[in-house]
């Protein structure tokens, strides 16, 4: 799972902060609020990790606490892959 | 009315004449002291806002400096152009329709669509009709868009789009406005007119609009005005019936598309009172209560608003610059 979180760091830090100054995220910080990604930017997330760790993301899994944040990203997966 | 009791629809209630005069004093000074043209360029797609505003521009300046564009492509209905060709002879301006299918075409808006539309569903062909519906928001979701295909014996499919076909649809129907937007020019330049924009204040304030191509005009007379205020300004005026009674849609995919399936969280009335509510400070439970939800629906409802009112920024924002370059206003 920190496997997962970090990978899932690094894309958010290459396609969405982009070495931007002043921009730090920690594990439990919400995109949104931080308005790091917004609605497209979760499509793109979402993308990135359907293609990346071969799991199909449900419309009802679509919500904040599965996906706001690097730890709730970094579960949802885990948990996804085990299903 | 305070923010501490249920919001009701007479919230918006105005004195609908009164204002229509307010609007038109503004436009003619806006057009002589602000924008130094000598007339207005509305495009009329058939709908409410765009037929208010020009009414609102003949109010202001006569029927002699205005002029219509009314620009149909493939997926248009029939109907909104003859709405909007009702409109400009009941308002008795000079108008012109122009189809701008061609030029789309050579763009290559329907290829980059169908295109997308066929990366989610392969047997997509050129006699299917299709629309992207919002989802996810009112129901504490994260917003997304479905495309919804209907094969020609009428059956229908739909599937959550991935980003880049998402992506891909929206910025090949986004040609649409912005081929608009350039005719609208061409004529306001030919003539040394202004172009007006017609969003109300749903659209303006949710960003409902594209960026560059509807969103782009030298004043926007209504974008203050709340869709119900818009439909009573309109039959204050004595627009056309079949005007002011229209179902508003997109009119930019070939199925049938409300704006409320494509773009807001609840239907026009709702989103007034909502988005007055917010405005307002008035709280989620007594916004409920006006809309018949519980609290947590209406707390929903607030966070879409506000979500999409981010996504917004970026729509208005003029482009940046490292530093103010030109004063925006007279020293």
């Amino acid at each position: 799972m920190q496997d997962i979180k970090a990978q899932v760091r690094q894309f958010i830090a290459d396609n969405f902060i982009m070495g931007a100054d002043g921009v730090a995220l920690g594990d439990d910080d919400s995109f949104l609020e931080h308005q790091v990604l917004d609605s497209t930017g979760f499509l793109e997330l979402i993308s990135h990790l359907e293609e990346s760790y071969g799991i199909k993301v449900l419309d009802d899994e679509m919500v904040p606490e599965n996906l706001d944040s690097l730890s709730s990203v970094a579960n949802y997966v885990a948990r996804k892959q085990l299903a | 009315m305070t923010a501490d009791t249920i919001p009701r629809p007479d919230v918006l209630q105005m004195d609908w004449t009164a204002e229509a005069d307010r609007i038109a004093r503004w436009i003619v000074g806006t057009l002589a002291k602000r924008l130094h043209r000598r007339g207005l360029v509305v495009a009329i797609s058939g709908g409410i806002d765009s037929s208010l505003c020009a009414a609102l521009a003949v109010r202001a300046i006569g029927p002699k400096k205005v002029f219509g564009l009314l620009m149909p492509e493939r997926d248009s209905s029939s109907s909104s152009t003859q709405r909007g060709l009702q409109l400009a002879q009941h308002l008795g301006i000079a108008h012109e329709v122009f189809d701008i299918a061609p030029a789309l075409a050579a763009m290559g808006c329907y290829q980059q669509r169908d295109d997308a539309m066929r990366r989610v569903f392969p047997e997509y062909g050129p006699a299917w009709k299709s629309k992207i519906v919002i989802a996810g928001g009112l129901t504490g979701g994260i917003n997304h868009f479905k495309l919804v295909v209907a094969a020609p014996d009428g059956t229908q499919r739909e599937a959550r789009l991935p980003a880049r076909e998402y992506l891909q649809i929206v910025a090949a129907t986004n040609f649409k406005q912005r081929v608009r937007k350039t005719m609208d020019y061409f004529h306001a330049d030919r003539l040394n007119y202004a172009v007006v924009g017609t969003p109300n204040r749903l659209e303006y304030d949710q960003g409902f609009f594209v960026k560059v191509g509807d969103g782009a005009a030298d004043l926007k007379p209504i974008a203050h005005l709340y869709k119900t205020q818009v439909y009573a300004i309109a039959r204050a005026l004595g627009l056309p019936e079949a005007i002011c009674t229209a179902t508003p849609t997109t009119d930019t995919y070939s199925l049938a598309q409300g704006q409320d399936e494509f773009y807001f969280a609840l239907p026009y009335a709702q989103m007034d009172l909502a988005l007055w509510a917010m405005n307002h400070g008035v709280p989620a439970e007594l916004l409920g209560a006006a809309l018949g939800m519980d609290r947590a629906a209406a707390e929903r409802v607030y966070a879409d608003i506000g979500a999409k009112r981010r996504a917004a920024q970026y729509l208005h924002a003029p482009a940046e610059t490292i530093e103010p370059l030109v004063p925006t206003s007279p020293a």
